[in-house]
């Protein structure tokens, strides 16, 4: 695995035991000693700490930095206030996904777009084709590092190694979706209310040689609540547990972001990229639509087909067993009109029709 | 370090069998469910079926993948683990005990010369005699 990146957190993950694994040319834990339904468990009930260094950060400054990512971004950028983000799209003309995003918002003229990590370099480049003069996009991905804690537990254990710039916030009084700018284990970061799990939680942006300490600050903060190192496979069955869409899997550029669901994330009454295709799609309305499955009698994975009566009526685009749920869930492309909750359908896995249902999503929602 | 139990035989794609006069329990190995992860679903052969030494038996999947497993000896199905496909974390638990997956009449005795004793599994899977057994 030579040829792969390694994260600044390699020899941590290497210490704690963890799997390593190719991803997005990475080489990240897949999972710990633990296993994957231990990993998912802790994130649900306690918390857990994610090396997310893989994935991109663009910076972006200059007078007219918000109006130019609201011109490529689905979702309502203008309308960010200074120490929020927002989840979005990149689209283009055709009005299908580049990538999902979260913008935040840190200062007047200042934006961070984190973006996939395989899409890091087609990202920039579409952005880059896109910005206006005077608007700067600054790639800080090789540079930066990225860190979640999630789960009930992820406030206390994150608060307790914070110091906020301004004395009057705190961790716990971060609304979600909200960004800060603060020192966590004595090292510069931006901290921000989002995550990937369903859990409240946090992402902690911090530079390369700093992660290690931060990374080991949290895990010795967190000893005593038994805060966990989690991989990338409990990653994935979390954020399917939320109905999160992964990019590659679920979403990519030949889907529109009406059919993926994401229609919700798609703000129509302003100008944007791949607006006036989006609103066609909607008002066309979809032939095919993303639904949640719910298998009986085997896994489902990213591939198999989708069956009515014997005959292949869609593809399924991610699929597990859900730790949480306790079930084998999928997330599917099927014909628009098969798409209603309740539908009988199948699932072709080693070449048997096992028996799925369509089902609403989320498969979990976090008691509030 | 994987247990591997000194009165089974092992085949090199990490199964076990247990052989009792004419009667043959299969089940994976500990470094096959180690490797494997958590496992969440087993399909198994029913009674009546026969299986065939090298083919597929069935599948065990763990929360990442599926994975064929393979009949170490040829056998009509006497018998399969009711127990681990209604708890399938059985075979992370008790790989060689409660996680078995199917009983055999064994077809053919002289099968079970091809397999590998417990000494070569254990250098098959990379560990040293000095690590043997639990």
């Amino acid at each position: 695995m030579s040829e792969l990146k390694r994260t600044p957190l390699h020899a941590e993950h290497v210490r704690s035991g963890g799997k390593m694994v190719e991803f997005a040319g990475y080489e990240m834990p897949i999972q710990y000693p633990t296993g994957i339904v231990a990993e998912h468990r802790a994130v649900r009930t306690n918390a857990g700490l994610f090396d997310l260094s893989h994935m991109g950060e663009f910076f972006f400054v200059g007078d007219g930095a918000g109006a130019a990512i609201d011109g490529l971004v689905s979702s309502d950028i203008a309308g960010l206030a200074v120490g929020q983000a927002r989840y979005g799209l990149l689209t283009n003309e055709r009005g299908t996904i580049v990538d999902d995003v979260i913008v935040y918002r840190l200062a007047d003229d200042e934006y961070l777009m984190v973006v996939n990590a395989a899409n890091i370099a087609k990202d920039r480049d579409h952005i880059q084709q896109h910005l206006p003069k005077g608007v700067g996009l600054d790639d800080r991905s090789a540079e930066m590092a990225l860190i979640a804690i999630q789960g009930p537990r992820a406030a206390t254990i994150l608060s307790s190694v914070t110091d906020l710039e301004e004395r009057e916030r705190s961790i716990e009084g971060l609304p979600p979706f909200g960004v800060v700018r603060a020192r966590v284990a004595n090292s510069r970061a931006i901290v921000a209310r989002t995550g990937y799990t369903g859990e409240d939680g946090f992402e902690v942006f911090v530079d390369n040689d700093r992660a290690p300490q931060v990374w080991s600050r949290l895990l010795a903060a967190g000893e005593s609540t038994d805060l966990i190192p989690i991989g990338l496979g409990a990653r994935d069955t979390l954020r399917l547990e939320a109905r999160f869409s992964l990019y590659g899997n679920d979403i990519d550029e030949s889907t529109d972001p009406i059919e993926a669901g994401l229609g919700w994330t798609t703000k129509l009454d302003k100008q944007f990229l791949g607006r006036d295709a989006i609103l066609s799609a909607k008002e066309r309305g979809p032939k095919r639509r993303i639904v949640g499955l719910e298998v009986t009698g085997g896994v489902a994975r990213h591939g198999h087909a989708v069956t009515k009566d014997g005959t292949v009526v869609g593809e399924v685009t991610s699929g597990t067993f859900g730790p949480t749920v306790q079930k084998n869930i999928a997330l599917a492309y099927v014909p628009a009109e098969l798409a209603k909750v309740g539908t009988a359908l199948a699932v072709r896995i080693r070449d048997r029709d096992i028996p799925a249902k369509v089902v609403k999503t989320p498969f979990y929602r976090r008691a509030t | 370090m994987s247990s591997v139990p000194d009165d089974l035989k092992y085949s090199k794609e990490h199964e076990w069998v247990r052989v009792d006069g004419e009667t043959a329990t299969v089940g994976i190995t500990a470094f096959a469910q180690e490797q494997l992860g958590d496992v969440v679903f087993v399909e198994l052969p029913e009674k009546g079926a026969r299986v065939k030494q090298h083919s597929s038996l069935g599948v065990v999947e763990s929360v990442k993948a599926a994975s064929d497993v393979y009949a170490p000896i040829s056998g009509d199905v006497l018998e399969r683990n009711v127990k681990v496909i209604e708890s399938p974390e059985l075979v992370n638990q008790q790989p060689y005990g409660d996680g078995w997956m199917i009983k055999v009449r064994l077809a053919d005795k002289g099968e079970l010369g091809a397999l590998l004793s417990p000494a070569d599994y254990r250098s098959h899977i990379g560990e040293s005699a000095a690590a043997a057994g639990d």
